[in-house]
């Protein structure tokens, strides 16, 4: 199950009309590809898996033609070419279906497919023959055995649908090669059931896919054969029997640790924030029950999707709930906005630092007293001098870097902006703090610094929460992780249980069982 | 926040063509018409700072004119023919204003609706409604009614050189709404920019978002920005309609939101929001002021009026673009220059988003 390279890959009559071999790439400070080498043959279904930066998007990127390999060759139909360009990827028949879909969702679907191409008619006025782009785009409807027309608006449709939408243009496009990009990580169990249906379609038409996806029990389904990647080399080729959820789980993790991370210096204290039965918007059906404890970072795992973000938001008072209660220090809270949770001293550091963490054209100083502004005002005013004093504690307290604390803090690096949103909240005085996906394109050396005040706020009393889909930071950091799936608690693990294994399986759903058979999470 | 450059060059801007205008004409700077001038700057100085205030949330407010005109007939028929005393009077009007406000800043915060269309909307049945209320008739005064106290605090004007020296010397002339005008915009100034609101409403303006995720009650900003334009609106109501006497309320007050919108955007502020300072508004309706006035001295066929204003706009505007993307280019030389050697490289294959941007580029080759 582990033999490497190409020349192992199951034996056909076919010839293979793609070969990769040898393929490598670098970027500074990492090889994001090494050595990777296959065969893709017509009518077969390929997995590709592994984490976050094992290399999948640098391989997506070289058959797309948007990047070219360091090494290597890609050979299509018998002719070797040293890298693709755009064009050649295309006439090669390689198309793309990727999780942000692509759809112009005011148009109907059969101008979606023919977008740019549509058929014309009149000659120079150069109208679209409406009733022709119909014609043409509705075999390829039907051959995916759509149950939606032609002229139907894209934006009535499921998520799967639409996915589908976008595999008819790459039919129309004289696919050969469909590369589905985690096609199935946002949609309900009916509609992954029907997207696999169409998969097994485009196998029976001669087409080839690769499904690039981290719900493993369905690589496991729609596959063919799976190719593990870890850390940009392939740590196996798995099919039939070999083909199973564990072995890619085992052979997916498995690194060294890189980053050093501070272990916790105080015991766990009381619960601060004890959430029971919440609901939100995302997941109406879903509740979710966890405790977070005064000195502790409890982290919190799942896939991309799995309703993490929406309750970080909920709990910040962003968004509105569905129901379930919330208890701060145990009296039950109601945030009907962020300025409540403020008040009560439940920050959050959202995920997408530039767009709503920051307010990138003020200066350092005025986001750092933002929230707070009331306090730096002496009757009505607010003194500038009072929030200079408080800034510039904060660029002490936090190391921010910067030439002084009037630039624009848009431009500051990644670290030091994260840094400011930080603090932004300790000006204050936290109770808990979520941190969701606190060190994104932050660079090594900041990421340390963002974990030890992380681990100094836990120790000097505060809840921490932290989101995040960096396994390695999940499990170096938390003194618990809770995982997530579709909306759900799958499980807590203690400490010593935080192995990548254990929380994949959480993350992919595998600890539902558990779960089911009552309660099973909550002894932690 | 406070753009003391681009204040000063409208400055010099108006410095500039006031001289050529008193060069060609010099009656342009006879105290007749400087009086005249600041009244007009007064008088549409106050809705046009009122204006700024929902710009800078990222809003706009079309309907500034037709509440101009509901008010004001209002206002003259309280007084004139109800026997209303016109201190009661000028409190329904400026609670109108508010409410007013306040109720497009309600749609648009709680229904989520779109600020032009609110207000469009806002400009439409205000101006239907004041001509409904007068039948379509010229509401005024009647002959011989006169209301002293109100007139002098509103149409009067004082010789302040004249007043400290027992009129021994005498010098121009203000009018009052040209002072209520610089009080109105003193302390504006001190809500924009030195108090939590005016910080507030920046934040707001540059990114709602960002200022959601910092505790700030957005939908409230926004709100108090429609009940501030919607009261000066109803201050100004009442200056117009002493100053002009009677009101036809099919025109009384007509395109007064565009000469506010055009005030603001002249002062720097941007129509994406958070960006412009008081200083700024009130320079832009003086020069608009300005312009009007040297059409009228210069010999221009007044029917050229909005010709000159809008070209003069749209001159200064596109310099002050050209301006910023010039500055822009030299300040990213600069720094690939200084900075060539501790380049960053952003191309990193594990990031999440680079995933996306990939994605994107991935599909940009079927354009």
């Amino acid at each position: 199950m582990s033999a490497i390279g190409a020349s192992s890959a199951p034996s056909s009559s076919k010839e293979p009309f793609l070969r990769l071999t040898a393929i490598t790439k670098s970027y500074p400070g990492v090889v994001a590809l090494s050595d990777f080498a296959a065969d893709v043959q017509r009518s077969e279904v390929i997995g590709l898996v592994g984490e976050n930066g094992a290399g999948k998007s640098t391989l997506m990127k070289i058959l797309g033609g948007v990047t070219t390999p360091d090494r290597g060759t890609v050979e299509i139909d018998g002719v070797a070419h040293e890298g693709l360009t755009v064009a050649q990827s295309m006439s090669a028949g390689i198309a793309f279906v990727h999780q942000e879909l692509n759809l112009f969702d005011n148009l109907d679907v059969a101008a979606n497919v023919f977008i740019g191409r549509e058929p014309r008619k009149f000659g120079l006025f150069n109208i679209v023959d409406g009733r022709k782009l119909h014609a043409m785009v509705q075999p390829y409807l039907d051959r995916l055995g759509a149950n939606f027309s032609s002229s139907t608006a894209v934006s009535r449709l499921s998520l799967a649908q639409r996915q589908i939408v976008e595999i008819a243009k790459a039919l129309s496009l004289n696919a050969r090669l469909v590369i589905l990009d985690e096609p199935t990580s946002s949609l309900p169990i009916a509609e992954t059931e029907k997207l696999l249906k169409v998969i097994a379609a485009l196998k029976a038409d001669g087409i080839a896919v690769m499904f690039v996806s981290h719900r493993l029990n369905e690589v496991v389904e729609a596959c063919d054969r799976a190719i593990v990647l870890r850390d940009g080399r392939i740590v196996g080729h798995l099919e039939g029997d070999t083909l199973t959820h564990d072995a890619m789980v085992k052979l997916m993790v498995g690194r060294d640790l890189k980053v050093a991370y501070a272990a916790p210096a105080s015991a766990r204290g009381d619960a601060v924030l004890s959430v029971q039965k919440l609901r939100t918007r995302t997941f109406p059906f879903a509740e979710v029950s966890i405790d977070l404890h005064r000195g502790e970072i409890l982290g919190l795992a799942g896939l991309v999707g799995a309703g993490r973000t929406e309750l970080a938001h909920a709990l910040f008072g962003i968004d509105a709930t569905e129901g379930g209660t919330v208890l701060l220090d145990g009296a039950p809270v109601r945030f009907a906005s962020s300025a409540e949770a403020v008040k009560a001293g439940v920050f959050l550091v959202p995920e997408d630092r530039k767009g709503m963490g920051l307010l990138l054209d003020l200066a350092i100083t005025e986001n750092i007293t933002l929230p707070n502004l009331s306090a730096y005002a002496r009757g009505l005013t607010i003194s500038r001098e009072a929030e200079r004093v408080q800034a510039e504690k904060s660029r002490g307290d936090l190391d921010i870097r910067a030439p002084n604390l009037a630039v624009r803090t848009g431009s500051l690096s990644g670290g030091n902006q994260q840094k400011v949103v930080l603090a932004k909240w300790l000006a204050m005085n936290p109770r808990v703090i979520i941190f969701d996906e606190p060190t994104r394109g932050i660079d090594v050396g900041a990421k340390s610094e963002i974990y030890r005040l992380m681990r100094t706020l836990a120790d000097a009393g505060v809840a921490v929460l932290m989101i995040s889909s960096d396994m390695e930071e999940v499990i170096g950091v938390s003194d618990r992780v809770a995982v997530m799936h579709q909306g759900r608690i799958s499980g807590i693990l203690p400490r010593a249980q935080c192995r990548e294994e254990n929380i994949l399986q959480l993350a992919v759903g595998k600890g539902m069982a558990k779960r089911a058979n009552g309660a099973g999470h909550t002894q932690c | 926040m406070l753009n003391l450059k681009k204040d000063l060059g409208l400055f010099v801007l108006i410095i500039v063509v006031g001289t050529v205008v008193a060069l060609i004409n010099p009656r342009f700077l006879s105290a007749v018409n400087i009086s005249n001038t600041a009244n007009l700057v007064g008088l549409f100085g106050m809705f046009s700072i009122g204006e700024a205030f929902v710009i800078i949330t990222g809003g706009i407010e079309l309907s500034v004119g037709s509440m101009i005109a509901l008010l004001g007939v209002i206002f003259v028929d309280l007084i004139a023919s109800r026997g209303v005393p016109w201190p009661v009077a000028s409190l329904i009007i400026l609670a109108m204003g508010i409410l007013m406000g306040m109720a497009h800043g309600l749609l648009i915060t709680r229904k989520r609706m779109q600020p032009f269309v609110v207000t469009l909307c806002g400009l439409l049945i205000y101006r239907g409604v004041a001509r409904f209320y007068t039948a379509d008739a010229t509401a005024g005064f009647p002959f011989g009614v006169h209301f002293e106290y109100l007139e002098y605090l509103t149409t009067g004007r004082t010789d302040i050189v004249g007043l400290l020296t027992n009129d021994a010397y005498s010098s121009i002339p203000i009018p009052h709404s040209f002072f209520f005008m610089l009080i109105v915009a003193a302390v504006m100034w001190v809500v924009l920019h030195q108090t939590v609101f005016g910080r507030h409403l920046y934040a707001v303006g540059k990114n709602e978002e960002a200022a959601r995720f910092s505790g700030i009650r957005t939908g409230r900003v926004i709100l108090a920005a429609y009940a501030i334009c919607g009261v000066l609106a109803a201050v100004s109501s009442i200056f117009l309609a002493m100053y002009t006497r009677s009101i036809l309320p099919s025109s009384h007050g007509n395109f007064y939101e565009l000469y506010a919108i055009a005030a603001a955007v002249l002062g720097g502020f941007s129509l994406r929001g958070g960006e412009g300072s008081i200083v700024g508004v009130v320079l832009g309706a003086i020069l608009l002021q300005v312009l009007q006035n040297l059409v009228n001295l210069l010999g221009i066929p007044s029917s050229l009026n909005f010709a000159v204003s809008g070209s003069v706009i749209l001159i200064g505007v596109l310099a002050d673009q050209e301006y910023a993307d010039f500055r822009e280019r030299r300040e990213r030389l600069r720094r690939l220059a200084a900075g060539a050697t501790g380049a960053v490289p952003t191309d990193e294959p594990q990031a999440g988003n680079g995933m996306v941007a990939a994605g994107a580029r991935i599909i940009d080759r079927e354009r």
